[in-house]
């Protein structure tokens, strides 16, 4: 017979009527699940019992991808169909993989589309692909443990992932046919797996430094109700990079060439791990370095050395808390408590150095690993409907500010990034030339100024503005972000009702722009984005007033004596020439001047249409 | 009347009713639905209800209204593991049949 768990008083599902929720950490290097059963959130193991699901796929020679340990197996031995830490991937484009590539050694297909493609024997395969493999190994287990279909997942996703990554787990988790509750940002979760939410009211900061992943999450408890103040992190900083900076030292040690094979990079990159590991309990570790198939080197690495190969590393996490806290605007001292997140916090250093940057003890009683599946799976129980009235309502943040291009490449921000989510902004916009009846909208990420220095979300059309003059049509375009962060966008022409609207969907092709990179940019660029923006500015301008100069010379140039048509084409040409400069002071100046020499032109002209409407009628009818 | 526990069932029910942090013991009861009549009902108890039967068993107090008792009288509740799939089982004398997905019975 089936198997009964306790539940909730007044929650027993009836007979085929159990909702079977869990909770996923999806992560670079390992992934778990986990689901509440007789009130205890757990994470699920395997029949070997192991928890810790490796996130890697390996493809055979025959027969279906093997996921997890098994695959791992496979590593060394055939690493060009063994794909890891493939979450780096997650919605990049094939032009952000310069940055990523290096660190990832497997053959991408040079390819025409956006979505990176990586070769393996048995084809090609995108990375939601990859993942979309690993979710089905974890529903697998899952299902196997609960003894039922599952209902729905909670994923988890760092704080930092955009849209595009974010829409790349959902897509993955559709091809592993899971029902996703929600996505939800793994130090929120780690807050809830601590029963934060049940705690005292104050700040709580998460510090999550995982394989390939950190964040950094300045939350507010405030009436039961988690708040995210401010997010921060780099989506490629992790404990890999730990294992990297060791290899490194490793092969300078024993002089190995720095360009070595794929097999034997794999081979020195598991070997500084498990020197890591063996460090953290001990104060120096022997090692042996394979330099051919009949020579060894061998050494010794301190704890000291090691610590000094990985302080830049935590330098960077804790620069990034700094960031962070000045974001939400807290001091050290205002934050309550401290959680730590990911395998890499085992590393006695980092604690000590996250203990002395806040001043308090970290949070390390629940394993690091498993803490975020956890907080997910009770995050999945509640909104399968397996507790009574609970009030946890979770709020997350936008990372980044998203907004629109306007003319001259510039770009006006309609959600400023941190604020808090699910979130609805309109603005309006209107039309630039005479007749215009249709205008494209292009969504954008980031802090810049210019376009080309944001990300690039989407593109889309809204068309069938009826014809009216520049200026008189009202564009309402609105922005709505839900709660696992997917922005929607929908332009309105309100006078005729004609609307367009678009869901973001990954646009993996872009340009990479790593979050950290633009953030930084946007502050060290402020005075050049100023200067910009002044100059694109005074250029928009400047068509505006040339198109309507020409189309009045076009309709009324008889009303001019040669004369003036001379002086007011002069003061064109030179705005024209100002306009293709890189001054924008120039441009204002020309501008006036175009200005002045067609006053008189304009107040004829003005004259003129006044007459026009008035003729055939008689005074009365103006009063 | 009596209502027991084996030792495993004993040893979770301690731990989850731990880790629960409150609640006064573990309801059992069948309630009237499902495709043979009846399904069986667990559930941590935060109170008791009138007319309540408790049964103490290696440390654990179970919960039975009186509806349910008739039906449970003589339950032996059992904890074990079937592949990676675990949970609690009632060895219930009463019971006379089963439906095929074993999720509810009649008695």
């Amino acid at each position: 017979m089936a198997l009964l768990q306790i539940s909730e008083p007044g929650m027993s599902p009836d007979p085929h009527l159990h909702r079977l929720a869990v909770g996923i950490d999806l992560g670079t290097t390992n992934s778990l699940v986990a689901t509440v059963r007789n009130g205890v959130a757990e994470t699920l193991p395997d029949e070997k019992g192991r928890h810790l699901m490796p996130s890697v796929v390996h493809y055979p020679d025959q027969g279906p991808p093997q996921v997890g340990q098994e695959a791992r197996g496979y590593s060394a031995l055939d690493p060009l169909n063994t794909l890891s830490s493939v979450k780096r991937l997650m919605g990049r484009g094939v032009s952000d993989l310069k940055t990523v590539a290096g660190h990832v050694p497997y053959d991408f297909v040079p390819g025409d589309g956006g979505v990176p493609r990586i070769r393996t024997r048995q084809g090609d395969v995108t990375p939601v692909e990859v993942s979309g493999e690993i979710l089905k190994a974890l529903r697998a287990r899952a299902e196997a443990s609960l003894g039922g279909e599952l209902e729905g997942a909670v994923i988890t996703v760092p704080a930092y992932f955009d849209d595009a990554q974010r829409q790349a787990t959902k897509d993955a988790a559709r091809l592993a046919g899971m029902n996703v509750y929600r996505l939800l940002n793994e130090p929120t979760a780690a807050a809830i797996a601590y029963g934060l939410d049940k705690g005292q009211e104050g700040v709580i900061a998460v510090f999550d430094l995982g394989g390939g992943t950190f964040d950094i999450s300045i939350l507010r408890l405030n009436k039961g109700v988690f708040e995210v103040l401010a997010t921060g992190g780099d989506s490629a900083l992790g404990g890999d990079d730990f294992d990297r900076a060791i290899a490194g030292w490793m092969m300078q040690e024993a002089g190995i060439e720095g360009d070595t094979g794929h097999h034997r990079m794999r081979q020195l990159m598991m070997d500084a791990c498990a020197v890591k590991e063996a460090l953290s309990e001990r104060e120096e570790a022997r090692l042996k370095v394979a330099l051919s198939d009949s020579d060894y080197w061998s050494g010794c690495i301190t704890c000291e050395q090691m610590n000094c190969l990985i302080d830049p590393l935590i330098n960077k996490t804790l620069a990034a808390c700094r960031r962070a806290l000045r974001d939400a605007k807290v001091k050290p001292e205002d934050i309550l408590d401290v959680v730590m997140v990911g395998g890499s916090t085992r590393v006695p250093r980092v604690r000590e150095r996250v203990g002395e940057f806040f001043g308090r003890a970290p949070r390390v009683d629940i394993d690091p690993d498993k803490v975020v599946a956890v907080g997910a799976a009770l995050q999945a129980d509640i909104l399968a409907g397996n507790k009574p009235g609970d009030e946890m309502l979770l709020l997350d943040v936008i990372p980044l500010s998203l907004g629109i291009e306007t003319m001259g490449g510039l770009v006006e921000h309609i959600i400023p990034r941190n604020t808090t989510i699910p979130v609805s902004r309109a603005q309006e916009f209107t039309t630039f030339k005479d007749g215009q009846n249709a205008m494209a909208l292009h969504v954008i990420q980031g802090e810049r100024d210019l376009v080309d220095h944001n990300r690039s979300l989407a593109r889309f059309t809204l068309s069938g503005i009826p014809s009216m003059v520049a200026g008189a049509a009202r564009v309402r375009v609105t922005y709505q972000v839900d709660a696992d962060g997917l922005l929607s966008v929908n332009a309105r022409e309100m006078v005729s009702g004609v609307q367009s609207s678009i869901e973001v969907k990954p646009s993996y092709g872009l340009t990479d722009n790593e979050i950290e990179t633009m953030l930084t940019d946007s502050r060290s660029h402020a005075q050049e984005d100023m200067l910009a923006r002044r100059l694109r500015e005074q250029q928009v301008e400047a068509d505006r007033v040339l198109e309507a100069l020409d189309s009045a010379l076009g309709a009324d140039s008889e009303l001019l004596s040669q004369d003036e048509l001379k002086d007011i084409r002069d003061a064109r040409e030179q705005l024209a020439a100002a306009r293709e400069g890189e001054d924008h002071e120039a441009i204002a100046l020309a501008i006036k001047g175009l200005e002045r020499a067609s006053e008189d032109f304009v107040a004829r002209r003005m004259d003129q249409s006044v007459r026009k409407a008035m003729s055939g009628h008689r005074v009365e009818e103006f009063e | 009347m009596a209502i027991q526990l084996t030792d495993t069932a004993a040893q979770r029910v301690r731990t989850f009713m731990e880790k629960r942090g409150k609640g006064v013991g573990l309801r059992l009861g069948v309630k009237t639905t499902g495709c043979s009549g009846m399904a069986y009902v667990m559930e941590f108890a935060d109170e008791l209800e009138e007319g309540d039967t408790v049964f103490e068993d290696k440390g654990v107090k179970l919960i039975v209204n009186p509806r349910s008792l008739v039906y449970l009288d003589g339950t032996e509740l059992d904890y074990t593991r079937e592949g990676l799939n675990e949970g609690f089982k009632f060895n219930n004398p009463n019971e006379a049949s089963r439906c095929g997905c074993g999720e509810s019975f009649g008695v």
